[in-house]
């Protein structure tokens, strides 16, 4: 029975993942239930134009672009490397949209396909300098954060270019099943990274890369063309969130858009689950991750917690979800946990 | 390839890129000859902070063109957003030996030295858009008063509510003057009307994506029925939240006033559009005042130590003429 066994091994899998990020939900459900209790009108969701609209909603909305971005990241750093540059990414591939779009007159299309094969191309050139220069990936990818976000000024000019088109700005504005379309944008990105990753050979590649580079060689992984693809990958992420991000605000701002962006990726996969050592990844904790620390800023600004200090309370949860992951947090819980079993039994 | 190959490589092609991405050195773009024998012009040295955005742009070119206009031979020097080019460029005017020294400091601190040096060499010094803290080291500074700007704003929402209104305001960057200095300006006055009140305040960091994001959660809160009035300490936040109130079924500019500062480009065409109410101004074309009063200071005359720049107040009513005469 293929069917019957395909089933099972799925199930299988879920529950493994699940298991995975399970701080991160954790995590999740409890700043949820907090918000239950203390926010009004966090869950209120109505109906509006066609599609729903709440705080819920607008959690998924932003939550989505950056989920989008930890996408590329997580499979970057199973390899045990990292993509500084994914914000400057962002503003580049907004930048090279808006600017197709408004000053040469390109239709909507052309300029997407243009900022995609822009963000693959800067990916490309990522992965190549971690290949075949052998740079650290640190340092590699340092390169293109410090000087992209020169480039996408270069690009625009300076300026905040603005559009009208409906077409670009439904991207980041538009509805489709009743959702934003960043939600969908996301199922399609997270759907294609899980299809290569876990139908495929891909996944365990590049676990194995991140676990031990020389041994997978020696075993015969095709390690350079694992890293090539991580890297490129995650140049496409960051621009297809470059995209969003332009198409929400209807303008490329080459100056903030995607500020920091990197930090927040980063931190949504190791909250997700997945070790900066490389190795393990979870593609859906660094969603949950992404989503949490949405969901963090959201609660934050409903409370009226004052911008001065609300980095601190982010800092904390963030803080308690790492050590919960960490191994010597694990080894405690597992401690307790076998003590409170013991002294029951 | 060897690896010493590989390296060299990574090296060249490291140094090829990072020379790429300043497209010009800092530098002096237009140094005259100092040795000039009949020096009847007037020399100023200029060392602007960069072009880093379209209110930079628009203050370097309100300086160049008036000193062209006036005839003065102006050393301008772009110090691409660091402390050091502006040292380097002040030391270079030193040499130079101009008349007048026109300085916009990136940064607040750390300036003793090399104006101390600029004033044994006996030039005077003047500042524009941002001060320096110690104030025996420049003659004036010419700039823009943000707790007057705020004021402004607050004094606009009164009259066009007769000085009643449920606000919300979006900061700037938490911690920047500009931030700081038109909440003061803006609560200050807000105090005098018990039936002006901020309900929510929070930092939209002056860009665009947070300033509507920031909009959206105030709209959303239990009390966001009830809001009337918008103060964005800069303009393009509150272009971001004009799209947050649109997303809500609302009319930006007819349900929920909005009052920014700045004035761009960019809000004068949400004026005209009849989405914005009012932008208080932050004038960037500084060149004739700069000017006025470098003449003053070569005269002899005494200038004051804070000269405040020209700054207007524009309503919607008016933007369809106003916007043909905006040049940034």
């Amino acid at each position: 029975m293929p069917l019957q066994s395909t089933m099972i091994e799925l199930s299988r899998h879920i529950v493994r993942t699940l298991l995975g990020i399970k701080w991160a939900l954790l995590a999740l459900a409890l700043l949820l239930a907090f918000n239950a209790i203390f926010t009004d009108n966090f869950f209120e969701i109505r109906f509006q134009d066609g599609h729903l609209y709440g705080t819920l909603i607008d959690i998924l909305n932003h939550g989505s672009k950056v989920a989008i971005v930890a996408v590329g990241m997580t499979l970057v750093i199973a390899t045990a490397g990292v993509d500084l540059s994914v914000g400057a990414i962002v503003a580049i591939s907004g930048a090279v949209a808006a600017s197709l779009l408004v000053e040469r007159g390109a239709p909507w299309y052309v300029a997407i396909v243009a900022a995609l094969v822009t963000s693959l191309a800067l990916g490309l050139w990522n992965g190549a300098l971690v290949v075949w220069l052998r740079l650290q990936p640190i340092v590699a990818t340092l390169i293109l954060m410090v000087a992209g976000r020169g480039v996408a000024q270069l690009i625009t000019d300076g300026r905040i270019i603005t559009f009208e088109d409906s077409h670009l700005a439904w991207f980041g504005n538009g509805a489709l099943f009743a959702l934003p379309v960043p939600v969908t944008m996301l199922a399609l990105v997270a759907g294609v990274g899980a299809l290569l990753t876990r139908r495929t050979a891909l996944g365990m590649f590049i676990e194995s890369v991140g676990d031990n580079e020389q041994a997978s060689r020696l075993a015969g992984v095709p390690d350079r063309a694992v890293k090539l693809f991580v890297y490129t990958f995650c140049g496409l992420c960051a621009g297809i969130a470059g995209i969003i991000e332009c198409s929400y605000i209807k303008a490329a701002d080459a100056n903030n858009a995607g500020q920091l962006l990197e930090l927040d990726a980063i931190l949504a996969v190791v909250i997700g689950g997945t070790s900066l050592m490389g190795g393990r990844f979870f593609i859906l904790g660094s969603i949950v991750g992404a989503l949490l620390m949405q969901a963090l800023t959201k609660t934050l600004y409903m409370l009226d917690v004052s911008a001065d200090i609300a980095p601190a309370p982010k800092a904390i949860a963030v803080v308690l979800v790492c050590l919960l992951q960490s191994p010597a947090g694990r080894e405690l819980i597992a401690r307790w946990r076998s003590r409170r079993r013991g002294g029951s039994a | 390839m060897t690896s010493a190959n590989v390296h060299r490589l990574a090296v060249a092609l490291l140094a090829a890129l990072l020379v790429g991405c300043h497209k010009s050195g800092p530098g002096e773009t237009a140094a005259g000859d100092s040795s000039s024998a009949a020096r009847t012009k007037i020399r100023v040295g200029f060392s602007q902070i960069g072009a880093e955005s379209d209110w930079r742009k628009a203050n370097t070119e309100s300086i160049k063109s008036e000193a062209a206009a006036r005839g003065v031979e102006l050393i301008f020097s772009d110090a691409q957003q660091k402390k050091e080019n502006q040292i380097k460029a002040l030391r270079n005017f030193i040499v130079q030996d101009v008349d007048v020294i026109v300085l916009a400091p990136v940064v607040k601190t750390g300036w003793e030295p090399v104006l101390k040096e600029i004033r044994d060499a006996g030039i005077p010094v003047v500042l524009t858009d941002r001060r320096v803290e110690n104030e025996d080291l420049y003659r004036t500074f010419i700039g823009a008063d943000f707790v007057e700007e705020g004021r402004r704003a607050a004094r606009w929402l009164v009259d066009a509510t007769g000085g009643k209104a449920v606000i919300v305001e979006l900061e700037g960057t938490p911690g920047a003057d500009p931030a700081i200095d038109r909440k003061k300006g803006f609560h200050e006055v807000i105090a005098q009307y018990p039936e002006m009140k901020v309900i929510k305040s929070q930092s939209g960091e002056f860009t665009r994506a947070k300033g509507r994001e920031v909009m959206e959660t105030f709209l959303k809160s239990p009390e966001g029925p009830s809001i009337t009035a918008l103060f964005a300490h800069n303009d393009d936040m509150a272009l971001g939240a004009i799209q947050a109130i649109e997303e809500a079924g609302l009319k930006p500019g007819e349900d929920i006033l909005i009052v920014s500062i700045d004035g761009v480009y960019a809000a004068f065409e949400a004026m005209v559009a009849g989405k914005l109410n009012c932008t208080v101004e932050c004038n960037p074309l500084l060149g004739p005042q700069l000017f006025d009063t470098i003449e003053d200071i070569l005269a002899g005359r005494d200038v004051p130590k804070w000269i405040k720049t020209e700054e207007g107040v524009f309503t919607r009513e008016t933007a369809a003429e106003d916007i043909k005469h905006r040049r940034y």
